[in-house]
């Protein structure tokens, strides 16, 4: 979903229950060598897309019981990206996090056989699944007050700042960001891995840590209350016509001419 | 925005060529592209759905006729307007006689066999067969019933100028029993198709191939098409229950039950279980259908011996006993010519032999537990050297692909010589090594994937057109190899065209004599694809 560099140290809401807020040292920052970025990569399981989705009967949701999940594919992407800059020594930690269900903890364990060090699950009740909504890594960059650099294609690291580039409607565009900032991925940013056995085996004995909402004080009572959901309509059979006047004839007598 | 949509429609506008996207140089990834049509492993990265060439590419293809010079026509009729108008009645508007229609019926998907057809007829119900065939025999017609065309052996294409009698448009399911499984549909219905009806049951066919976009139920039974999870579910000997199909008299055999035991007679419906469309053409079957299972996983493991091979083989059957559903075999170069030829993605670094263990079962857990320790066991006892495994739909879907579409690759290469048999399982890879040294560099590759399990291997040598140095080093050498250590000169391929000369290979005298009387008894005239099968 959106990995989030950060250069120094960095303490956050997430990792010790004690401390509220974000704190970075830039100072010693500058100090240290590329090789101090730490990387945090959100994860989340959703239904894998190789199913395919029923709305449920009564039009609350989709079925998601029984159903298969995994990583979300562009979770995947921010994975290896995060992954790929271990690789390049331009990043000495990766941590996956995902909030979710109990069963959430099988992608994190997913994404520490692809090359995570270690996991954080905030255990998250209740229904989720990928509503294509398009809004966490702005929300929280928002929230953490960090440049954001989202659809990225590219991501290369230039002394302090990262160079982006962007798939936009127009084409691409190549903005800078300052460190810490938040990335989003997009498809062509690169292909995940899949994990292999050795990485496979050495995954089990990572550790990830587990927390619930409650924890950090977050309260959980959605603002927003989904009414329906349905399929979209079947598509109508089209007709042939042999001639203008025909197709003319049929649009006159459907109404629509 | 949400991101997904805009790049549905900038791939969209991509393909369609009205919009550039400025300095894109990657291809999307073959995980987007694809769809899905609700079956649970339909999904295949490259579409083997278009299996007619089109007419330019059919017209490159050396007619049969011309290619086997010693074949002789048989003493068969011409096709007459007024055949054609007695056509036209039984099988109303469904008589197609336009070269451009027909040309894409009259090759084989390989491309290497061509015939003259001129005429094509679509039946649409076992009633248009039986009238077809009846017209056919009293006039010593030859008639060639074709399928999906995705045989191999030249078995679904007219030699000469046969009928081609098309099931395509025979696509209804009749009736489906949930509870015994038992599934019973025409001739022509497409094995995805019949898969996508079944999967909001919970069931599936007990057979599944590459060519499973393409090829229809009547097809596979006809060949006894044994595929991807023959080594869990059986051939299709045992999964047909009734066949229904129309002799060549034109006389409509009804053996279409749906019981599972029914010792009462001579079971009638094997005949037509493999004898290629020669004894009758299967116009409808009942099928038992299993359930699909809850949990499948896949694992893609990289050796570098074939004793290693084999010990993973062993392994694997020991420690997953009845959750083992598959076990597939790949070489390098197999694996090599899906990556360049399809760009797919090999999730394993290059490795000398490739094998993909499927698991299916009812419960993801326990198969999860049985697996885990048997990669554990493989990896510390240096059985496999790397690996990977997927349980979620999508990976198991890629992982698959790669040994689903090498038939697809290869034939990107130009020209493909196929060969299939059954080896002694000690001597599985050996054929491929010998082929290797004996054909040399003139050829493109020399490749060896298939079915582990039963001991069956594709062998396939490519070049980019036909070459005869090649061939004459091939045949009959190849089929003399396997005839030594008493193996099958076609294990699941069947004989067609191409390997009806070999028969013998694998048959004694008086075995193919039975045969030749039973085709004497069941078609008279010999109208029921001739020249298929047996050699002159």
């Amino acid at each position: 979903m959106w990995p989030i560099f950060d250069y120094g140290r960095f303490v956050s809401i997430i990792s010790s229950s004690d401390v509220y807020g974000v704190v970075w040292m830039r100072s010693l920052a500058q100090l240290h060598k590329m090789a101090n970025l730490r990387v945090l990569v959100g994860v989340k399981r959703v239904i894998d897309y190789a199913v395919k989705i029923r709305v449920k009967p009564d039009n609350s949701g989709v079925v998601t019981d029984g159903v298969k999940h995994s990583m979300n594919p562009f979770c995947e992407i921010a994975m290896e990206e995060a992954v790929r800059l271990k690789e390049k020594k331009l990043a000495k930690e990766i941590i996956a996090v995902s909030c979710g269900p109990a069963q959430a903890q099988e992608t994190i364990r997913t994404a520490l056989a692809m090359g995570a060090d270690r996991g954080i699950h905030v255990e998250v009740t209740g229904k989720s699944i990928d509503g294509d909504n398009n809004q966490t890594g702005q929300m929280t960059a928002a929230l953490l007050d960090w440049p954001q650099a989202t659809f990225a294609s590219e991501v290369t690291k230039e002394n302090d700042h990262l160079k982006v580039v962007r798939e936009i409607d127009g084409g691409l565009e190549t903005v800078k960001v300052t460190l810490p900032a938040v990335i989003t991925a997009d498809l062509r940013l690169n292909e995940p891995r899949y994990a292999t056995l050795p990485n496979i085996m050495k995954a089990k004995k990572k550790k990830i840590a587990k927390h619930k909402a409650a924890d950090f004080g977050v309260d959980l009572t959605p603002t927003l209350e989904v009414v329906g959901v349905e399929d979209p309509p079947v598509r109508q059979a089209g007709q042939k016509v042999e001639s203008t006047e025909e197709l003319v004839a049929k649009l006159k007598d459907s109404g629509v001419v | 925005m949400a991101m997904r949509p805009s790049h549905v429609i900038r791939y969209v506008l991509e393909q369609y060529k009205s919009y550039r996207v400025p300095n894109v140089t990657q291809s999307l990834p073959s995980w987007y592209t694809k769809g899905t049509n609700g079956s649970l492993d339909s999904w295949s990265r490259c579409v083997h759905g278009s299996v007619a060439l089109t007419q330019k590419k059919a017209e490159r293809v050396p007619l049969s006729s011309e290619r086997f010079p010693q074949l002789k026509r048989g003493e068969f009729a011409r096709v007459t307007d007024g055949d054609l108008q007695v056509f036209e009645r039984l099988v109303a508007s469904r008589v197609l006689t336009e070269p451009g229609d027909i040309e894409g019926h009259n090759v084989d998907w390989s491309g290497t066999c061509r015939g003259a057809g001129q005429v094509l007829l679509r039946p649409k119900t076992t009633e248009e067969v039986s009238a077809i065939l009846r017209y056919c025999n009293g006039r010593r017609l030859a008639a060639v019933p074709q399928g999906g065309n995705t045989g191999l052996v030249g078995g679904s294409v007219p030699v000469f100028d046969e009928v081609i009698i098309s099931m395509s448009l025979m696509d209804k399911i009749i009736s489906l029993d949930e509870i015994s499984g038992v599934l019973v549909c025409q001739a022509g219905c497409v094995v995805d198709k019949i898969n996508g009806a079944l999967e909001p049951h919970g069931l599936m066919t007990p057979h599944i191939l590459g060519s499973k976009g393409s090829c229809q139920i009547g097809g596979n039974i006809s060949t006894n098409a044994g595929g991807l999870r023959m080594l869990r579910y059986g051939n299709l000997h045992g999964n047909v229950l009734g066949v229904e199909a129309v002799l060549a008299n034109g006389d409509v055999l009804d053996c279409l039950s749906t019981l599972r035991k029914d010792n009462t007679g001579y079971d009638l419906k094997q005949l037509f279980i493999g004898s290629e469309g020669s004894l009758g053409v299967v116009t409808a079957a009942s099928v038992l259908c299993p359930r699909i299972p809850g949990a499948i996983s896949v694992a893609l493991l990289g050796c570098d011996s074939f004793a290693q091979v084999l010990q993973t083989y062993d392994a694997a059957k020991k420690m997953l006993q009845e959750i083992l559903s598959a076990v597939e075999f790949m070489d390098r170069a197999s694996m090599e010519v899906v990556q360049e030829n399809l760009q797919l993605t090999c999730p394993l670094g290059a490795h000398r032999y490739y094998l993909l263990v499927e698991t299916s079962g009812s419960n993801a857990a326990h198969d999860e537990e049985k697996l885990n320790s048997l990669l554990g066991h493989l990896m510390e006892k240096g059985m496999v050297d790397d690996g990977t495994v997927a349980t979620e739909p999508s990976k198991v879907q890629s992982l698959w692909a790669l040994r689903e579409n090498v038939a697809v690759a290869l034939r990107a290469d130009g020209c493909v010589y196929k060969y299939d048999v059954t080896v002694p399982m000690s001597r599985f890879y050996d054929l491929v090594v010998d082929t290797r040294e004996r054909v040399g560099t003139d050829a493109t590759r020399v490749v060896g994937y298939g079915h582990l399990g039963e001991s069956d291997i594709h062998l396939n040598v490519t070049c980019p057109k036909h070459n005869e140095d090649v061939f004459d080093a091939l045949e009959p050498w190849v089929y003399d190899w396997v005839a030594k250590c008493k193996g099958s000169v076609s294990a699941e391929h069947g004989m067609g065209i191409l390997k009806r000369d070999y028969l013998y290979h694998s048959n004694t005298g008086p075995v193919v004599l039975l045969m030749k009387q039973l085709k004497g008894l069941m078609d008279p005239k010999g109208i029921l694809n001739p020249y298929k099968i047996f050699p002159d």
